[in-house]
């Protein structure tokens, strides 16, 4: 059986935080092998729009239209703080299935694997929750601030594993503040909807 | 889909069990209960007819309070660290999951107080027949108790104090199952733990439901 080629649709999304509509007639429509970065002010919705994006959040107005699994890598790793590294990955790995061949090793993990998830800095944290990602195997990347507390190679890292991922027939969306370089990476100013 | 249930039990078993960087496990709950039943006769006085009268109660009492007792680690840590969200993402519905921590919760306290039941029935000087319909009581009802635990977490989740308003939503919720469960034992017949095993089974078949409601309204 082959899985239908990725895609993700939205259109004319419109989302309300309390009485204050964030953005409105906001439309995307991303292929497979693309990858789109969100641009933005803080608090300009691009959370928000994420979770629409993945269905965690309806929109207050407008669709979303997805074909193929999701993937989100935001603030929160889910990873148990007090379970080994190792035991949380190893959870998400009995749901998604093994690890891709070398992935804790090029994440810089390989090491860490006994150390509880609570003793690791913001930027391991940040490394595993990509591992897990990995393992999902998602078709969809919904990546909110996938760079936070990332030291310069770990981005690169990001980077080259995004690029990948698209290369592989995969989509990937992201927020972020810093500057991501990729081949054929489309920018969403938020801005342009905001109200 | 099973083995995805499985997994979420297994972990969930074993932070109810042996606690999480937060604290916690059934080792507290446990002596708390035991606690309650030790200090109930300095409060009533040690008259052993007295003890041998009220005593079923106090049982069913102290295992309420001590089932009150993990509310805040059951929901509200997972929904915090994202894994809530994670789970929705591939598809596992709420219910299921839901439905899986009931199971975990009631297994993690119900087993253990249960034997806890026992020292704590000695310490009131209950005798046997008592013993066993508190024990059979228990057994109908702790499911109920573990439903509406899971549920009325998964309700104040998110909420500020939510522990204090969980605590305070509980108790009525848990009135039934501690009306017919205590009952039984002035009744001294099945019929009073057949009633609660039945309030037991509706909390059951409900908790999933409205525990799941609960966390999309909240997400």
């Amino acid at each position: 059986m082959t899985m239908p080629a990725p895609a993700l649709q939205a259109s004319d999304l419109a989302c309300r935080r309390g009485d204050r509509v964030l953005f409105a007639g906001l439309s995307l429509d991303l292929q497979a092998g693309e990858a789109l970065q969100l641009a933005g002010a803080n608090g300009i919705g691009k959370s928000s729009l994420m979770r629409i994006l993945g269905g965690l959040a309806l929109p207050y107005a407008g669709s979303v239209e997805r074909t193929g699994t999701v993937g989100l890598v935001d603030e929160r790793p889910a990873l148990d703080p007090a379970a080994p590294l190792g035991r949380s990955l190893t959870f998400w790995a009995s749901i998604d299935g093994p690890l891709p061949e070398g992935a804790l090793a090029r994440l810089g993990l390989a090491r860490l694997t006994d150390v509880p998830v609570r003793y690791l800095s913001t930027g391991q944290k940040k490394r595993a929750a990509l591992a897990r990602l990995l393992g999902q195997r998602a078709a969809i990347w919904l990546l909110d601030e996938p760079l936070n507390g990332l030291d310069t190679a770990a981005c690169a890292l990001v980077e080259q594993l995004v690029g990948e991922h698209c290369e592989g027939g995969g989509i990937a969306v992201i927020a972020s503040h810093q500057t991501f370089t990729l081949p054929a990476l489309k920018r969403l100013d938020m801005a342009e909807f905001a109200r | 889909m099973i083995r995805a249930l499985w997994a979420i039990l297994w972990r969930d078993l074993r932070l109810l069990l042996l606690g999480s960087a937060g604290g916690g496990g059934v080792v507290l709950p446990i002596l708390f209960f035991l606690a309650v039943a030790i200090i109930f006769p300095f409060a009533v006085g040690p008259d052993p007819v007295l003890l041998a009268r009220v005593g079923g109660g106090v049982i069913w009492l102290a295992a309420l309070l001590a089932a009150i007792l993990p509310l805040d680690r059951l929901i509200e840590p997972d929904r915090e660290l994202g894994l809530f969200d994670q789970w929705a993402l591939r598809g596992i519905a709420e219910e299921w999951i839901i439905a899986v921590r009931v199971l975990a919760h009631w297994l993690s306290f119900a087993p253990a107080l249960m034997l806890a039941a026992l020292p704590a029935a000695a310490l009131l000087g209950l005798d046997g027949r008592v013993i066993a319909i508190v024990e059979l009581g228990l057994l109908a009802g702790t499911p109920g108790l573990a439903a509406v635990g899971v549920m009325v977490a998964a309700i104040t989740a998110g909420l500020k104090g939510g522990a204090a308003l969980a605590g305070l939503l509980v108790i009525p919720l848990c009135v039934p199952i501690l009306i017919f469960g205590a009952g039984a034992l002035s009744i001294g017949g099945t019929s009073g733990i057949a009633l609660t095993g039945a309030v037991s089974l509706v909390l059951v078949a409900l908790a999933p439901f409205a525990g799941a409601a609960a966390l999309r309204a909240g997400r």
